[in-house]
Parts: C-alpha cells; sequence; structure tokens
C-alpha cells in the first residue's frame, strides 16, 4: 500500500482502506500523499460538492444523514466530510458528527469521514480541500463538506464547495443576527431547520427579508452573479416560448425559476424564495423549511441543491466558480510555501534581524518588508 | 511530530448506558487524542465499517448487557475478514474475570472493567499502538 501508484489505483476503485489511509496522510501533511494526489488529480472535478454550514446545534449532521439517505435513493454514491473542532490546549477532540450517520456504516456506497480542526480557523480542517479530491476521484457523485458549527465568520466552505447550504434555526437571536456580514451572505441555497419549533416563520421571514433587501441594495452577493446570468439567459431565450431551442438542459432551467417563483400553492407561506411588496417577484435564493429529525423538507432541499448544480452548470457559473476557488487555492498554497522558506534558518535570523530595528525605529515596517521580499526573490538567504 | 491517535469508541450491543464510553472518550480527549464518537447500539459490521473509514488507530468498544462474549470476538472476527490486523482494540463494561481469559485469547488486546482508572488506559493505548509514527 506503500507504492503510490497501487494506492491510487485502490482509491480509484473506492477501497476505503486506500481511502481511508490516504485520507491519514493528508492530515498528517505526509509529503508521500503528494505523488498519490498527483496521480488521482485527472479523475477529480466529477462530484458535485455540497456545503453545509450553520451554527453549532443547528442540526447539520442530522441534515447530513438525511440528505445521504435521499441521495442514495436518487441511485446516488455519497460521501460526508464531516468537520469538528481540535481543543487549542491539548490537541485532542470528540469527533462526534458520525453518531447521526451510522445508518449508513454498512452502506457500500457512502463513505463518511470525521475530520478535526487541528488548528485550523475558518469552519473547516486544513485536510479538508485534498480530502474532497480523493472523494471525488474515489467516484462519489456527491462530496458533502459539514463545517463545524460556525460562528460569524468562518466561512471557508465557499471556497471549496459548488453550493452551499446555510442551516439555520428559531431562537438565536435577534433579526439584526440575519443582516450582519458574513456567515448569512454564504449561501446558495438557505434552510430553517427544526421548523416545527415556536419562531420559525419569523426567521424564514427575517432571511428572506434579508436577501430581497442585498438584492434591492445592489449588493454583491455569492448569489447574485449566477442570478444575473440566469436572467440574461432567460432574456435571450425569451423567457417563455422557444426557451427549449436555446437551453440545452430546459427543465433544469425551468425547475430552478420555479423554485424562485412564488406560486398559489406555497399559499402566501411558501418557503420557496419571496416577494416584497411592491417589488413584484425578486430573485433570491430559496429559503426552506426542514425538520431533519423526521426528514421533513429534504426531499425539497435536495431538488433545490440539485437545481442550484444544474443552474451553475447551464449558465458556466460551475466553471467560473471552481476556477476562482482554484486560484484562490494556489495562491494559499504559494503563501504557505512563502512562510515555509521563511522558516529557514538563515532566513529566520534575518528576519529576526528585521523585526529588530523596526522595534528600535532604525527601519520601518515597510521597508523591512521589501527587504524580506528581495530577500526571498534569492535562491538562498 | 507525534502521530495524532484516533480513537473510535462504540458501544455495541442493545444496552443504552453509555456514561463510561463518554468518561472514556472525554479522558483521550484531554490526553490529546482524537475520538470519533459513534453512539449507541452499533452492530459489529457498523462499528468494523466506521473504524475503517476513519482509519482509527483504536476501537474501544463498552458493552454492560452481557453480549460481550458475541459481540467482541465478532468485531475481531470481521477486522480479519477485511484483513485490518493494525488496530488495537480494547474492551469495557461489566465483564467478569471470568470471561476475560476468552476474550484475550480472542484478540481483544486489553479489558477495563468499571472502576479502571483513566490514565492506566491512556498509558495502555500509547504503549501497545500497532502502528507506528
Amino acid at each position: 500500500m506503500d507504492d503510490p501508484a497501487e494506492l491510487a489505483r485502490r482509491a480509484r476503485g473506492g477501497d476505503a482502506r486506500a481511502i481511508a489511509r490516504l485520507i491519514s496522510m493528508i492530515e498528517r501533511e505526509d509529503p508521500a500523499r503528494l505523488a498519490v494526489l498527483k496521480l488521482l488529480h485527472a479523475w477529480t472535478g466529477r462530484a458535485h460538492v455540497v456545503g453545509i454550514t450553520g451554527p453549532p446545534g443547528a442540526g447539520k449532521s442530522t441534515l447530513a444523514d438525511k440528505i445521504v439517505s435521499e441521495l442514495r435513493g436518487r441511485g446516488r454514491r455519497v460521501a460526508v466530510v464531516a468537520v469538528d473542532p481540535s481543543s487549542p490546549f491539548t490537541g485532542g477532540a470528540i469527533l462526534g458528527d458520525r453518531i447521526r450517520m451510522m445508518r449508513h456504516a454498512t452502506d457500500e456506497g457512502v463513505f463518511i469521514r470525521s475530520l478535526a480542526t487541528r488548528g485550523h480557523l475558518g469552519g473547516l480542517s486544513r485536510a479538508t480541500a485534498e480530502t474532497v479530491r480523493v472523494l471525488d476521484a474515489a467516484g462519489y457523485d456527491d462530496v458533502i463538506i459539514e463545517t463545524v458549527g460556525v460562528g460569524q465568520s468562518e466561512v471557508d466552505v465557499v471556497r471549496l464547495a459548488d453550493t452551499v447550504v446555510l442551516v439555520s434555526v428559531p431562537g438565536l437571536g435577534d433579526d439584526i443576527q440575519a443582516i450582519k456580514a458574513g456567515v448569512m451572505e454564504i449561501g446558495d441555497v438557505f434552510c430553517v431547520n427544526k421548523a416545527d419549533r415556536d419562531g420559525s416563520e419569523r426567521v424564514l421571514r427575517e432571511i428572506k427579508s434579508m436577501l430581497e433587501n442585498a438584492v434591492l441594495n445592489g449588493a454583491a452577493t455569492r448569489f447574485t452573479p449566477l442570478y444575473d446570468a440566469m436572467a440574461c439567459m432567460g432574456a435571450a431565450s425569451g423567457e417563455n416560448a422557444g426557451a427549449e431551442d436555446a437551453v440545452p438542459d430546459d427543465e433544469a432551467h425551468r425547475s430552478f425559476f420555479r423554485q424562485r417563483a412564488p406560486s398559489a400553492a406555497d399559499g402566501g407561506s411558501g418557503h420557496h424564495g419571496g416577494t416584497l411588496p411592491g417589488y413584484g417577484s425578486l430573485a433570491i435564493p430559496p429559503v426552506l423549511a426542514t425538520v431533519a429529525e423526521t426528514g421533513e423538507g429534504v426531499k425539497a432541499l435536495v431538488d433545490a441543491v440539485k437545481a442550484h448544480e444544474a443552474a451553475l452548470a447551464l449558465t458556466g457559473m460551475l466553471a467560473t466558480r471552481r476556477r476562482d476557488n482554484l486560484a484562490w487555492e494556489l495562491g494559499k498554497a504559494l503563501a504557505g510555501r512563502i512562510l515555509a522558506r521563511l522558516e529557514d534558518d538563515g532566513r529566520r535570523t534575518a528576519v529576526a534581524g528585521l523585526a529588530g530595528s523596526v522595534m528600535d525605529r532604525q527601519t520601518d515596517f515597510y521597508d523591512a518588508l521589501d527587504a524580506l521580499e528581495r530577500m526571498l526573490g534569492s535562491r538562498q538567504p | 511530530m507525534d502521530r495524532t491517535i484516533r480513537v473510535l469508541v462504540a458501544k455495541p450491543g442493545l444496552d443504552g448506558h453509555d456514561r463510561g464510553a463518554k468518561v472514556i472518550a472525554r479522558a483521550l480527549r484531554d490526553a490529546g487524542m482524537e475520538v470519533i464518537y459513534t453512539g449507541l447500539r452499533q452492530t459489529p459490521e457498523q462499528i468494523v465499517s466506521a473504524a475503517i473509514q476513519e482509519d482509527a488507530d483504536v476501537i474501544a468498544m463498552s458493552i454492560l448487557s452481557g453480549a460481550h462474549n458475541h459481540l467482541f470476538p465478532r468485531v475481531m472476527e470481521l477486522l480479519r475478514e477485511k484483513k485490518v490486523d493494525d488496530v488495537l482494540v480494547l474492551g469495557g463494561g461489566v465483564i467478569p474475570d471470568d470471561d476475560i481469559p476468552g476474550l484475550k485469547a480472542a484478540g481483544i488486546a486489553e479489558i477495563f472493567t468499571p472502576g479502571s482508572p483513566t490514565p492506566a488506559i491512556i498509558e495502555f493505548i500509547k504503549n501497545n499502538l500497532k502502528r507506528k509514527a
């Protein structure tokens, strides 16, 4: 199993032990993983990567469990990467997301892996990106990333997921929480879980109102580019008749719009998008009610997630989003390499020296930074 | 860098008493280990499959229902079937002294009965891991 080609071959074939072993290599940043990941690269980019994020206790794991069941019912192979926090003091962790998903443990079409953050901030572990790629190459059709319980700014999941499901629950705070920047801006599909509890109607309303106001204010949001592209395609194809000719995957196109258009069937309390009095129909993402415990609303949620994927593909936004994310990840990896070069013994001394002269007010901060940059430009310190 | 030890804590069998398992889980976490907690009423098949996917170094099982003589050896049998030979397997719970030799013969590395000090369990794990860094 130590041979990279053999490990890659077995992981590609869906061998659970090989996949698991490889993920452990990723987690401990074993340099030997790189040869395997390079071999697997050609088989990545096929899975639909779905992020599930939201505050602690919102029911993300239970929801993930039910989403897995729904996707399995649709004949898809599903992997879940569930992230929980490590203790900043001992490094230990209790990874408990799996408790809710044990019914899938013996299903050959499901692979579940728990990751501890191991000091990484942002709601994911450092190993998440490479882990998702391994599962993608292993042939899982959907890869679900469940983030740690997030607060207000853990938004790394947007860099990895094609579709982000933002899970909220009643009773978290007043309506100002919904208009703060950060986590609430990153959803492609919104979901209010535990919708059988008091106050869920209010949360649904507040999220819709937040989204509608973002549109009215012309704010840049994660969903705006997609909705603009959909609107353009709608206009180009005449919005109705003849659309079949212009749009190859028309059912996906229509279903995405249908989700957003309020209909009589919703009876005014519909959770599929919404309208603002006097403004007509505004294009906002789906805001759905679920009760993960019983599975209520999960089918509609999965429909919305799949419609989002179809809309991304149809508009070309899937490629744009993935390219932007890879560019970001390349930048981040490069920054990591630069930091590693600063760790070099000779350079570390030089950095300390520069820091000293900044502290003694002999050099200013920015001259010191320029000097460091010149130093990194040379092969040797 | 030390390899982070991953322990799958599982409750096979039908009893609903998970206090002991949770105490162990917390102690192992505080010792710097990553504990994958799988909850109540797991079958040996679920435990082995989860341990493989999680690449666990250790499986720690607790039973208070009396079914240990059946369920513990069944886990070992499944591990052998899947050719997993590098996972340390521990048992705990209400287990009569007379049953312990048989369980060890079946491949359970150690049995910790009520009252076992958690530091002893942590030491045992650290000293008996089957995989080295």
